[in-house]
């Protein structure tokens, strides 16, 4: 299990990093925390020409406050997010999600852009994307583009990033002060990705519901946001009979596939409870 | 028996220190050869074809290749391995002229570094016609099924009917009879370090020399020089200090140790292999899964007259030695703990087309028990008694020991009911009940289980012959097999300090430390003045066929030979000292490190003293008395025979005991099972370092959880491989294990000198059942008996959904039945149950 | 072929290799410290895991060339004075390990997870060591070592 050959480059701005990922003509790849793509190259399953490795330009990691967004630079390491206060204050929906990432040593070396890029369904990143409605800012030679979350996740392991795109800043909005959150996970063992994982954020008052939000992981092929299933909290409050019934909208909302961990009948069984669980804890911590 | 300050304390490891500190030697540490090349195996892809051809062309071209073999260089050079069985079964270190599982070994391509190798064996064509697949092991015996082996004609390996007593009437005489289906995945041992091997040949003087962490039965060893064409004594295997973990799958290692001696004889360069983890999940080995029906017999009071197994182990693609184990490793404790006469077992050894098997920590019993323990909680449930109970009246009394079972084992100590009494006690198994009910009550779903087990140590290799027919046994041109033998040498130097010697191959069990634990205390010195050297080397140590750290045989064999060779040494000293002291032999005594007059009056000499003299000045030495001062001991059992005409075999030379009680609550959304409580209490006899014992417990136990919930090598239909990475196939982690509570009874054995056995298996084999009995008592509100392994919550949930659409129960059914289909089959539960005749 | 220049263990260290050449295979063949073991090379297993600029990394999944300039720590590294460092002395005490392959991985994750928690629960003991697999210990003596070596770790900082 060793990596075929390749070339590497490990530029030191995010200029030289476009322009040899654009000298290879979509033969390359981008080699971010390389949690997910060194086992692909060492089960030979991924060939790339070369190597762009982001990890010595300095320029890409950072947690800012910006317009009501926290912004990441896209080699942003997990543990940096995992104990960052900004996170802690702004995003706690992404703190508690960090803590199933992997493990501590998958991140001290992931990183927030090399995780949504890669796009496992099943990984927590891309969920509180979508349940925030996040948006991620791709550099090109042609300069930037923002990419709504509805917009990127394609197919398993497909964003909609151009081959000669980098995926340069993950933008998060801060969440409403008093806003309630979870993300409840199953997997089989601890440190997995998930079987399903759900992401929930509530805003109440009192009784009432101003904004629910709900996204999956591990249930099809990209994170999906469960708007009807929102709906029905925005509309009938938060009380036992409209979480029922968001939890039961969230199993018809899903279309996942089975594999040998699980079936497709129990996946979306599984939505519809741990989308029970995230909003029964989510309003428990919400306040207002 | 000398006083023992140091056996049964848990005396810190010796090994430890250079564990810790990054200076173990394991087999891909320290390079025992200059300039070796390295070797990558291509493999099939494809789970069953015909080779048509090989081009090498564009592998051999490639800069830093210096050669590579194919099963034509294996056809043409080596001989297939001997097989357990008698059909005619051609198993090759390598694919000749077919495949017969994916990722069988086709091509060996060797590199001046393994990236290289890797890169040329992808670019090695192999030319296949692919042929029809079969997995699963009952298809595999219908007439339409593809057969793997013209020769053989079917998929059948070996078949046996054993019969014990008189089943046929046992049965007919009950007044209760119940059936089940089980069955259990095909799981393996994932140790951290995978295998390796380095081979030397030297042409000069036919020497082949393979380095490699083969644990033993030494067995392999002359297999394997056959298999190459060599002399047993032109072929050195040598076994590094450090093994990093096996559970059994080291044992399997022998056909890469051939392959890799191949590769180095035709190419002429040192061959190193390591294998990687994609093929180790692919195609080390694993335990048989295995398709079971079993029959009980029993009265209405709970006592069991009888049991009928019906087995199909499913061996892959091949069958390879030790296999069939699998089905009669445990053929001397078939009937468990129970003291049941009547037996029948009708064995069916199977090849499809997966990957092949061997011996995995428990070899066989996990299954076994898992059956057993099944059926014992199935019979309580349809008799309306408790669980404890109906075990309770079944179990061998102590007055019962030695106790020699139907299929010819010969239980050497124990009290059952002690070890039993002491669980249920630990588990507060009443107060477990009442929380059950409580908990029912609240529409939780909070089960019990119990499982006992008679765990077998050392194996007596006379029991591979069970897969024989008696008549072929009987042929006077067929060799008897039996034994289990361990040898240890012992040196004192001329300060009295110890060398100790072993040919053993321990994989993280702690030789080192245990041996010095003994040594100190039967010469009376500290363990830090005796050194252990634990390095197997077939040229150097003394060996015997049955010698390796397999069959959890270092308890009690290696520590037997190691204690005897003391107690030669001290002999040899009592009579130096007489001749010294001017006094008669039987007048002394050793004692505290010195031979002493046994009256306690007069002057002594302390070991240092004797040592110095013997060593420096021979002439001291009495008449005839041989120079210098060591003692090898070779200890063998001599209850381990060959089994007799009637299929009767003490297939194991020590046997412990084990009782568990878990209780677990399954979470009614999510089938999630959660470990409450988990209590273990085990008889191995007399404990030389308890720290140490408790450690294989523990791991012996998470072992059992990872194959009853975790772990399964799994195939799609087509035969592909689906668990080839660690994402897939799931190794428990920390926060998987449970805290488990342990303790010990201890029946010292009367076969060995200080009373220890085995028990480096341990819970593996309790644990399936266990678990699944916890989970079956869960459920049982929802009619569910689980049959199946691994329970993973998907299956599980599948299970309780169906369930519950359906209503309230009125039988209570299997998990599975026919395989994955979850059907399940009719079982009165107890209010609807049928009459009792 | 590229050249590393990195500092192990405080040492200062230069080769050469290929890019696409290992990490972990770099400090066991090119510098010849196999302390650090190779146990999946898809960065689950955890027994390469070494310090990679003070934190936890898998080296199996990472490139030699991206430790260029890098302060690396391997297991070699941790004994003081020719002294066991209170961690290792823990495992020893407390039977955290028996065929000692996954320990030096095992030894450098709860290093790092104690410098960021240092008086943990068991559960979050479990949850630190999860990162690393081991099939001799059932992990219990693993938990223990690490129970016990977390309040002697934090009285010494």
């Amino acid at each position: 299990m060793k990596p075929p050959k390749f070339e590497y480059h490990a530029p030191t701005t995010l200029d030289e990093a476009i322009a040899a990922l654009g000298r290879y003509g979509g033969d390359a790849k981008v080699l971010a925390g390389g949690q997910s793509l060194m086992p692909l190259l060492n089960f030979r399953l991924a060939r790339p020409a070369a190597l762009v490795d982001l990890n010595r330009i300095a320029s890409l990691a950072y947690i800012r406050e910006q317009d009501g967004q926290v912004r990441f630079g896209a080699m942003t390491r997990q543990r940096t997010i995992e104990f960052s206060p900004v996170v802690a204050q702004r995003l706690p929906l992404l703190k508690e999600a960090t803590r199933w990432v992997g493990h501590l040593p998958i991140r001290t070396r992931g990183t927030i852009g090399g995780s949504i890029a890669h796009a496992d369904p099943s990984a927590e990143y891309p969920a509180v994307l979508a349940a925030l409605e996040g948006e991620v800012v791709a550099r090109g030679a042609t300069g930037d583009r923002v990419i709504r979350a509805a917009d990127l996740f394609q197919t398993y392991l497909t964003t909609n990033l151009a081959p000669d795109e980098i995926l340069t800043e993950v933008r998060l909005p801060a969440m409403p002060a008093g806003a309630g959150y979870a993300l409840e996970e199953f997997a089989r063992r601890h440190g997995d990705f998930a079987i399903v994982g759900i992401a929930a954020v509530v805003v109440r008052e009192g009784q009432r519901c101003t904004m629910a939000r709900l996204a999956t992981a591990g249930a099809g092929p990209v994170p999906v946001r469960l708007r009807a299933a929102e709906e029905i909290l925005e509309r009938e409050g938060l009380g036992d009979a409209a979480i029922a019934a968001a939890a039961r909208r969230a199993t018809e909302l899903v279309d996942p596939d089975a594999d040998i961990h699980a079936s497709a009948d129990y996946r979306r069984h599984l939505a519809g409870v741990l989308t029970k669980r995230a909003l029964t804890r989510a309003i428990g911590v919400a306040r207002g | 028996m000398s006083e023992t300050r140091w056996i049964g304390k848990s005396v810190k490891r010796v090994e430890d220190a250079r564990l810790l500190t990054g200076r173990g030697t394991y087999i891909d540490d320290h390079p025992p050869v200059a300039n070796a090349c390295h070797a990558a195996i291509v493999r099939s892809p494809l789970p069953h074809a015909v080779i048509r051809g090989y081009d090498l062309s564009a592998a051999l071209a490639l800069d830093g290749v210096v050669g590579a073999i194919t099963g034509e260089d294996v056809a043409r050079h080596t001989k297939p391995f001997s097989v357990g069985v008698t059909a005619p079964i051609h198993y090759y270190c390598a694919a000749t002229d077919r495949v017969r599982f994916v990722g069988e070994p086709v091509v060996v391509v060797v590199a001046k570094n393994r990236y290289v190798a890797e890169d040329a064996a992808e670019l090695v064509q192999v030319d296949y016609d692919p042929l029809p697949v079969v997995l699963d092991p009952e298809r595999a015996l219908d007439s339409t099924a593809p057969v793997l082996h013209q020769a053989v004609g079917s998929n059948l390996a070996g078949h046996r009917r054993l019969v014990y007593g008189e089943p046929e009437r046992a049965f007919r005489e009950a007044d209760v009879v119940l059936s089940e289906r089980f069955s259990f995945p095909k799981y393996g041992s994932t140790p951290i370090e995978t295998y390796g091997v380095i081979a030397r040949w030297d042409p000069l003087d036919g020497v082949c020399t393979v380095w490699s962490n083969f644990m033993g039965p030494f067995i392999m060893h002359p297999l394997t020089a056959r298999v190459l064409g060599l002399a047993e004594n032109k072929l050195r295997f040598i076994v590094p200090t450090d093994i990093g973990g096996s559970f059994g799958i080291k044992s399997s290692i022998y056909p890469y140790i051939a392959l890799m001696a191949l590769a180095a004889m035709r190419l002429g360069v040192p061959v190193k292999w390591i294998e990687d983890r994609r093929e180790h999940l692919l195609a080390s080995s694993s335990g048989t899964d295995r398709v079971a029906y079993r029959e009980v017999a029993a009265c209405r009071d709970g006592t069991i007259l009888g049991m009928r197994f019906k087995w199909l182990d499913n061996v892959g693609g091949y069958i390879r030695s030790p296999e069939p184990g699998c089905s009669f490793r445990p053929t001397g404790n078939f009937v468990g703990p129970y003291r049941f006469q009547h037996l029948e077992v009708d064995a069916s050894v199977v090849m499809t087309n997966k990957s092949l098997t061997g011996p995995n920590r428990g070899y066989a019993c996990g299954h076994l028990y898992f059956e057993t323990e099944g059926m014992m909680d199935r019979l309580a449930d349809r008799l309306g008694l408790d669980p404890v109970e109906v075990r309770r009246k079944n179990l061998v009394q102590p007055d019962q020991f030695p106790y020699r079972t139907p299929t010819g084992g010969l239980y050497d100590s124990g009290d059952y009911p002690a070890v039993f009494d002491k669980a249920l006690e630990l588990a507060r198994y009443d107060e477990l009940r009442r929380e059950q009910a409580k908990a029912r009550a609240g529409g939780r779903y909070f089960g019990i289980g119990l499982a006992l087990a008679v765990d077998p140590s050392v194996s007596n290799m006379g029991y591979v012959a069970t897969a024989l027919d008696p008549q072929f046994r009987a042929k006077p041109e067929y060799l008897p097999k039996s034994g289990a033998v361990d040898a240890a040498t012992i040196k004192i130097d001329p300060l009295g300090r110890v060398i100790a010697i072993l040919g053993t191959t321990p994989q993280g069990q702690g030789h080192q430390t245990v041996v010095s634990q003994i040594v100190a205390d039967e010469l009376g010195l500290a363990p830090q003045d005796v050194t252990v050297v634990d390095e197997m080397d077939t040229f150097t140590r003394v060996w015997s066929i049955s010698s390796g750290t397999y069959s959890s045989r270092f308890g009690s064999v290696g520590t037997s030979a190691v204690a005897l060779a003391a107690r030669k040494l001290k002999a040899k000293l009592v009579d130096y000292g007489a001749h010294l002291m001017e006094l008669p032999v039987a007048s002394l005594e050793f004692r505290d490190g010195a031979v002493r007059p046994r009256s306690g009056k007069g002057p002594s000499y302390s070991i240092k003293d004797l040592a110095g003299r013997a060593h420096w000045n021979t002439e001291s030495l009495p008449e005839g008395m041989e120079p210098a001062l060591q003692a090898t001991a070779v200890f063998g059992f001599t209850v381990a025979k060959a089994v007799d005409a009637e299929d009767r075999v003490n297939s194991s030379n020590t046997y412990g005991f084990i009782a568990e009680v878990m209780a677990v609550e399954v979470d009614p959304e999510t089938a999630a099972i959660k470990i409450l409580r988990y209590v273990t209490v085990h008889d191995a006899g007399t404990i030389i370092n308890p720290m140490i014992a408790e450690g294989q417990i523990y791991g012996g136990a998470l072992h059992g959880l990872g194959g009853a919930l975790y772990e399964e090598l799994a195939y799609d239909e087509h035969g592909q491989f689906l668990t080839g990475t660690f994402m897939d196939y799931l190794v428990p982690t920390a926060s998987e294990a449970p805290p488990i509570d342990i303790a010990h009874i201890v029946s010292p054995s009367p076969l060995t000198p200080l009373g220890s056995k085995g028990l480096g298996e341990s819970s593996s084999m309790t644990v399936p059942a266990v678990i699944a009995n916890a989970v079956s008592d869960a459920l049982a509100p929802l009619g569910i008996w689980i049959n199946e392994l691994p329970m993973t919550p998907s299956k599980l949930w599948t299970a309780m959904d169906r369930a519950r659409r359906a209503g309230a129960p009125t039988v209570r059914t299997g998990v599975s039945e026919p395989l994955a289909s979850f059907s399940g089959h009719p079982r009165p539960k107890p209010a609807s149950r049928t009459p009792l005749p | 072929m590229v050249t590393v220049r990195l500092n192990v263990n405080g040492v200062a260290h230069e080769g050469r290799c290929e890019p696409r050449k290992l990490l972990v295979d770099f400090i066991r063949e090119d510098l010849g410290l196999t302390g650090t073991h190779v146990g999946c090379e898809h960065g689950i297993c955890g027994a390469c895991t070494i310090m990679f600029n003070g934190e936890a990394a898998r080296s199996c999944i990472m490139l030699a060339v991206q430790a260029d300039g890098a302060e690396l720590a391997t297991v070699e590294g941790l004994m003081r004075d020719g002294k066991l460092h209170p961690l290792q002395e823990a495992f020893r005490e407390h039977h955290g390990l028996q065929c000692g392959f996954c320990t030096p991985g095992m030894l450098m994750t709860a290093l790092d997870f104690l410098r960021t928690n240092p008086a943990p629960s068991d559960r979050e003991i479990r949850e630190g060591i999860s990162a690393v697999l081991c099939r001799c210990t059932g992990y219990q003596g693993i938990v223990n070592a690490v129970r016990a070596a977390a309040p002697i770790l934090a009285s010494g900082r």
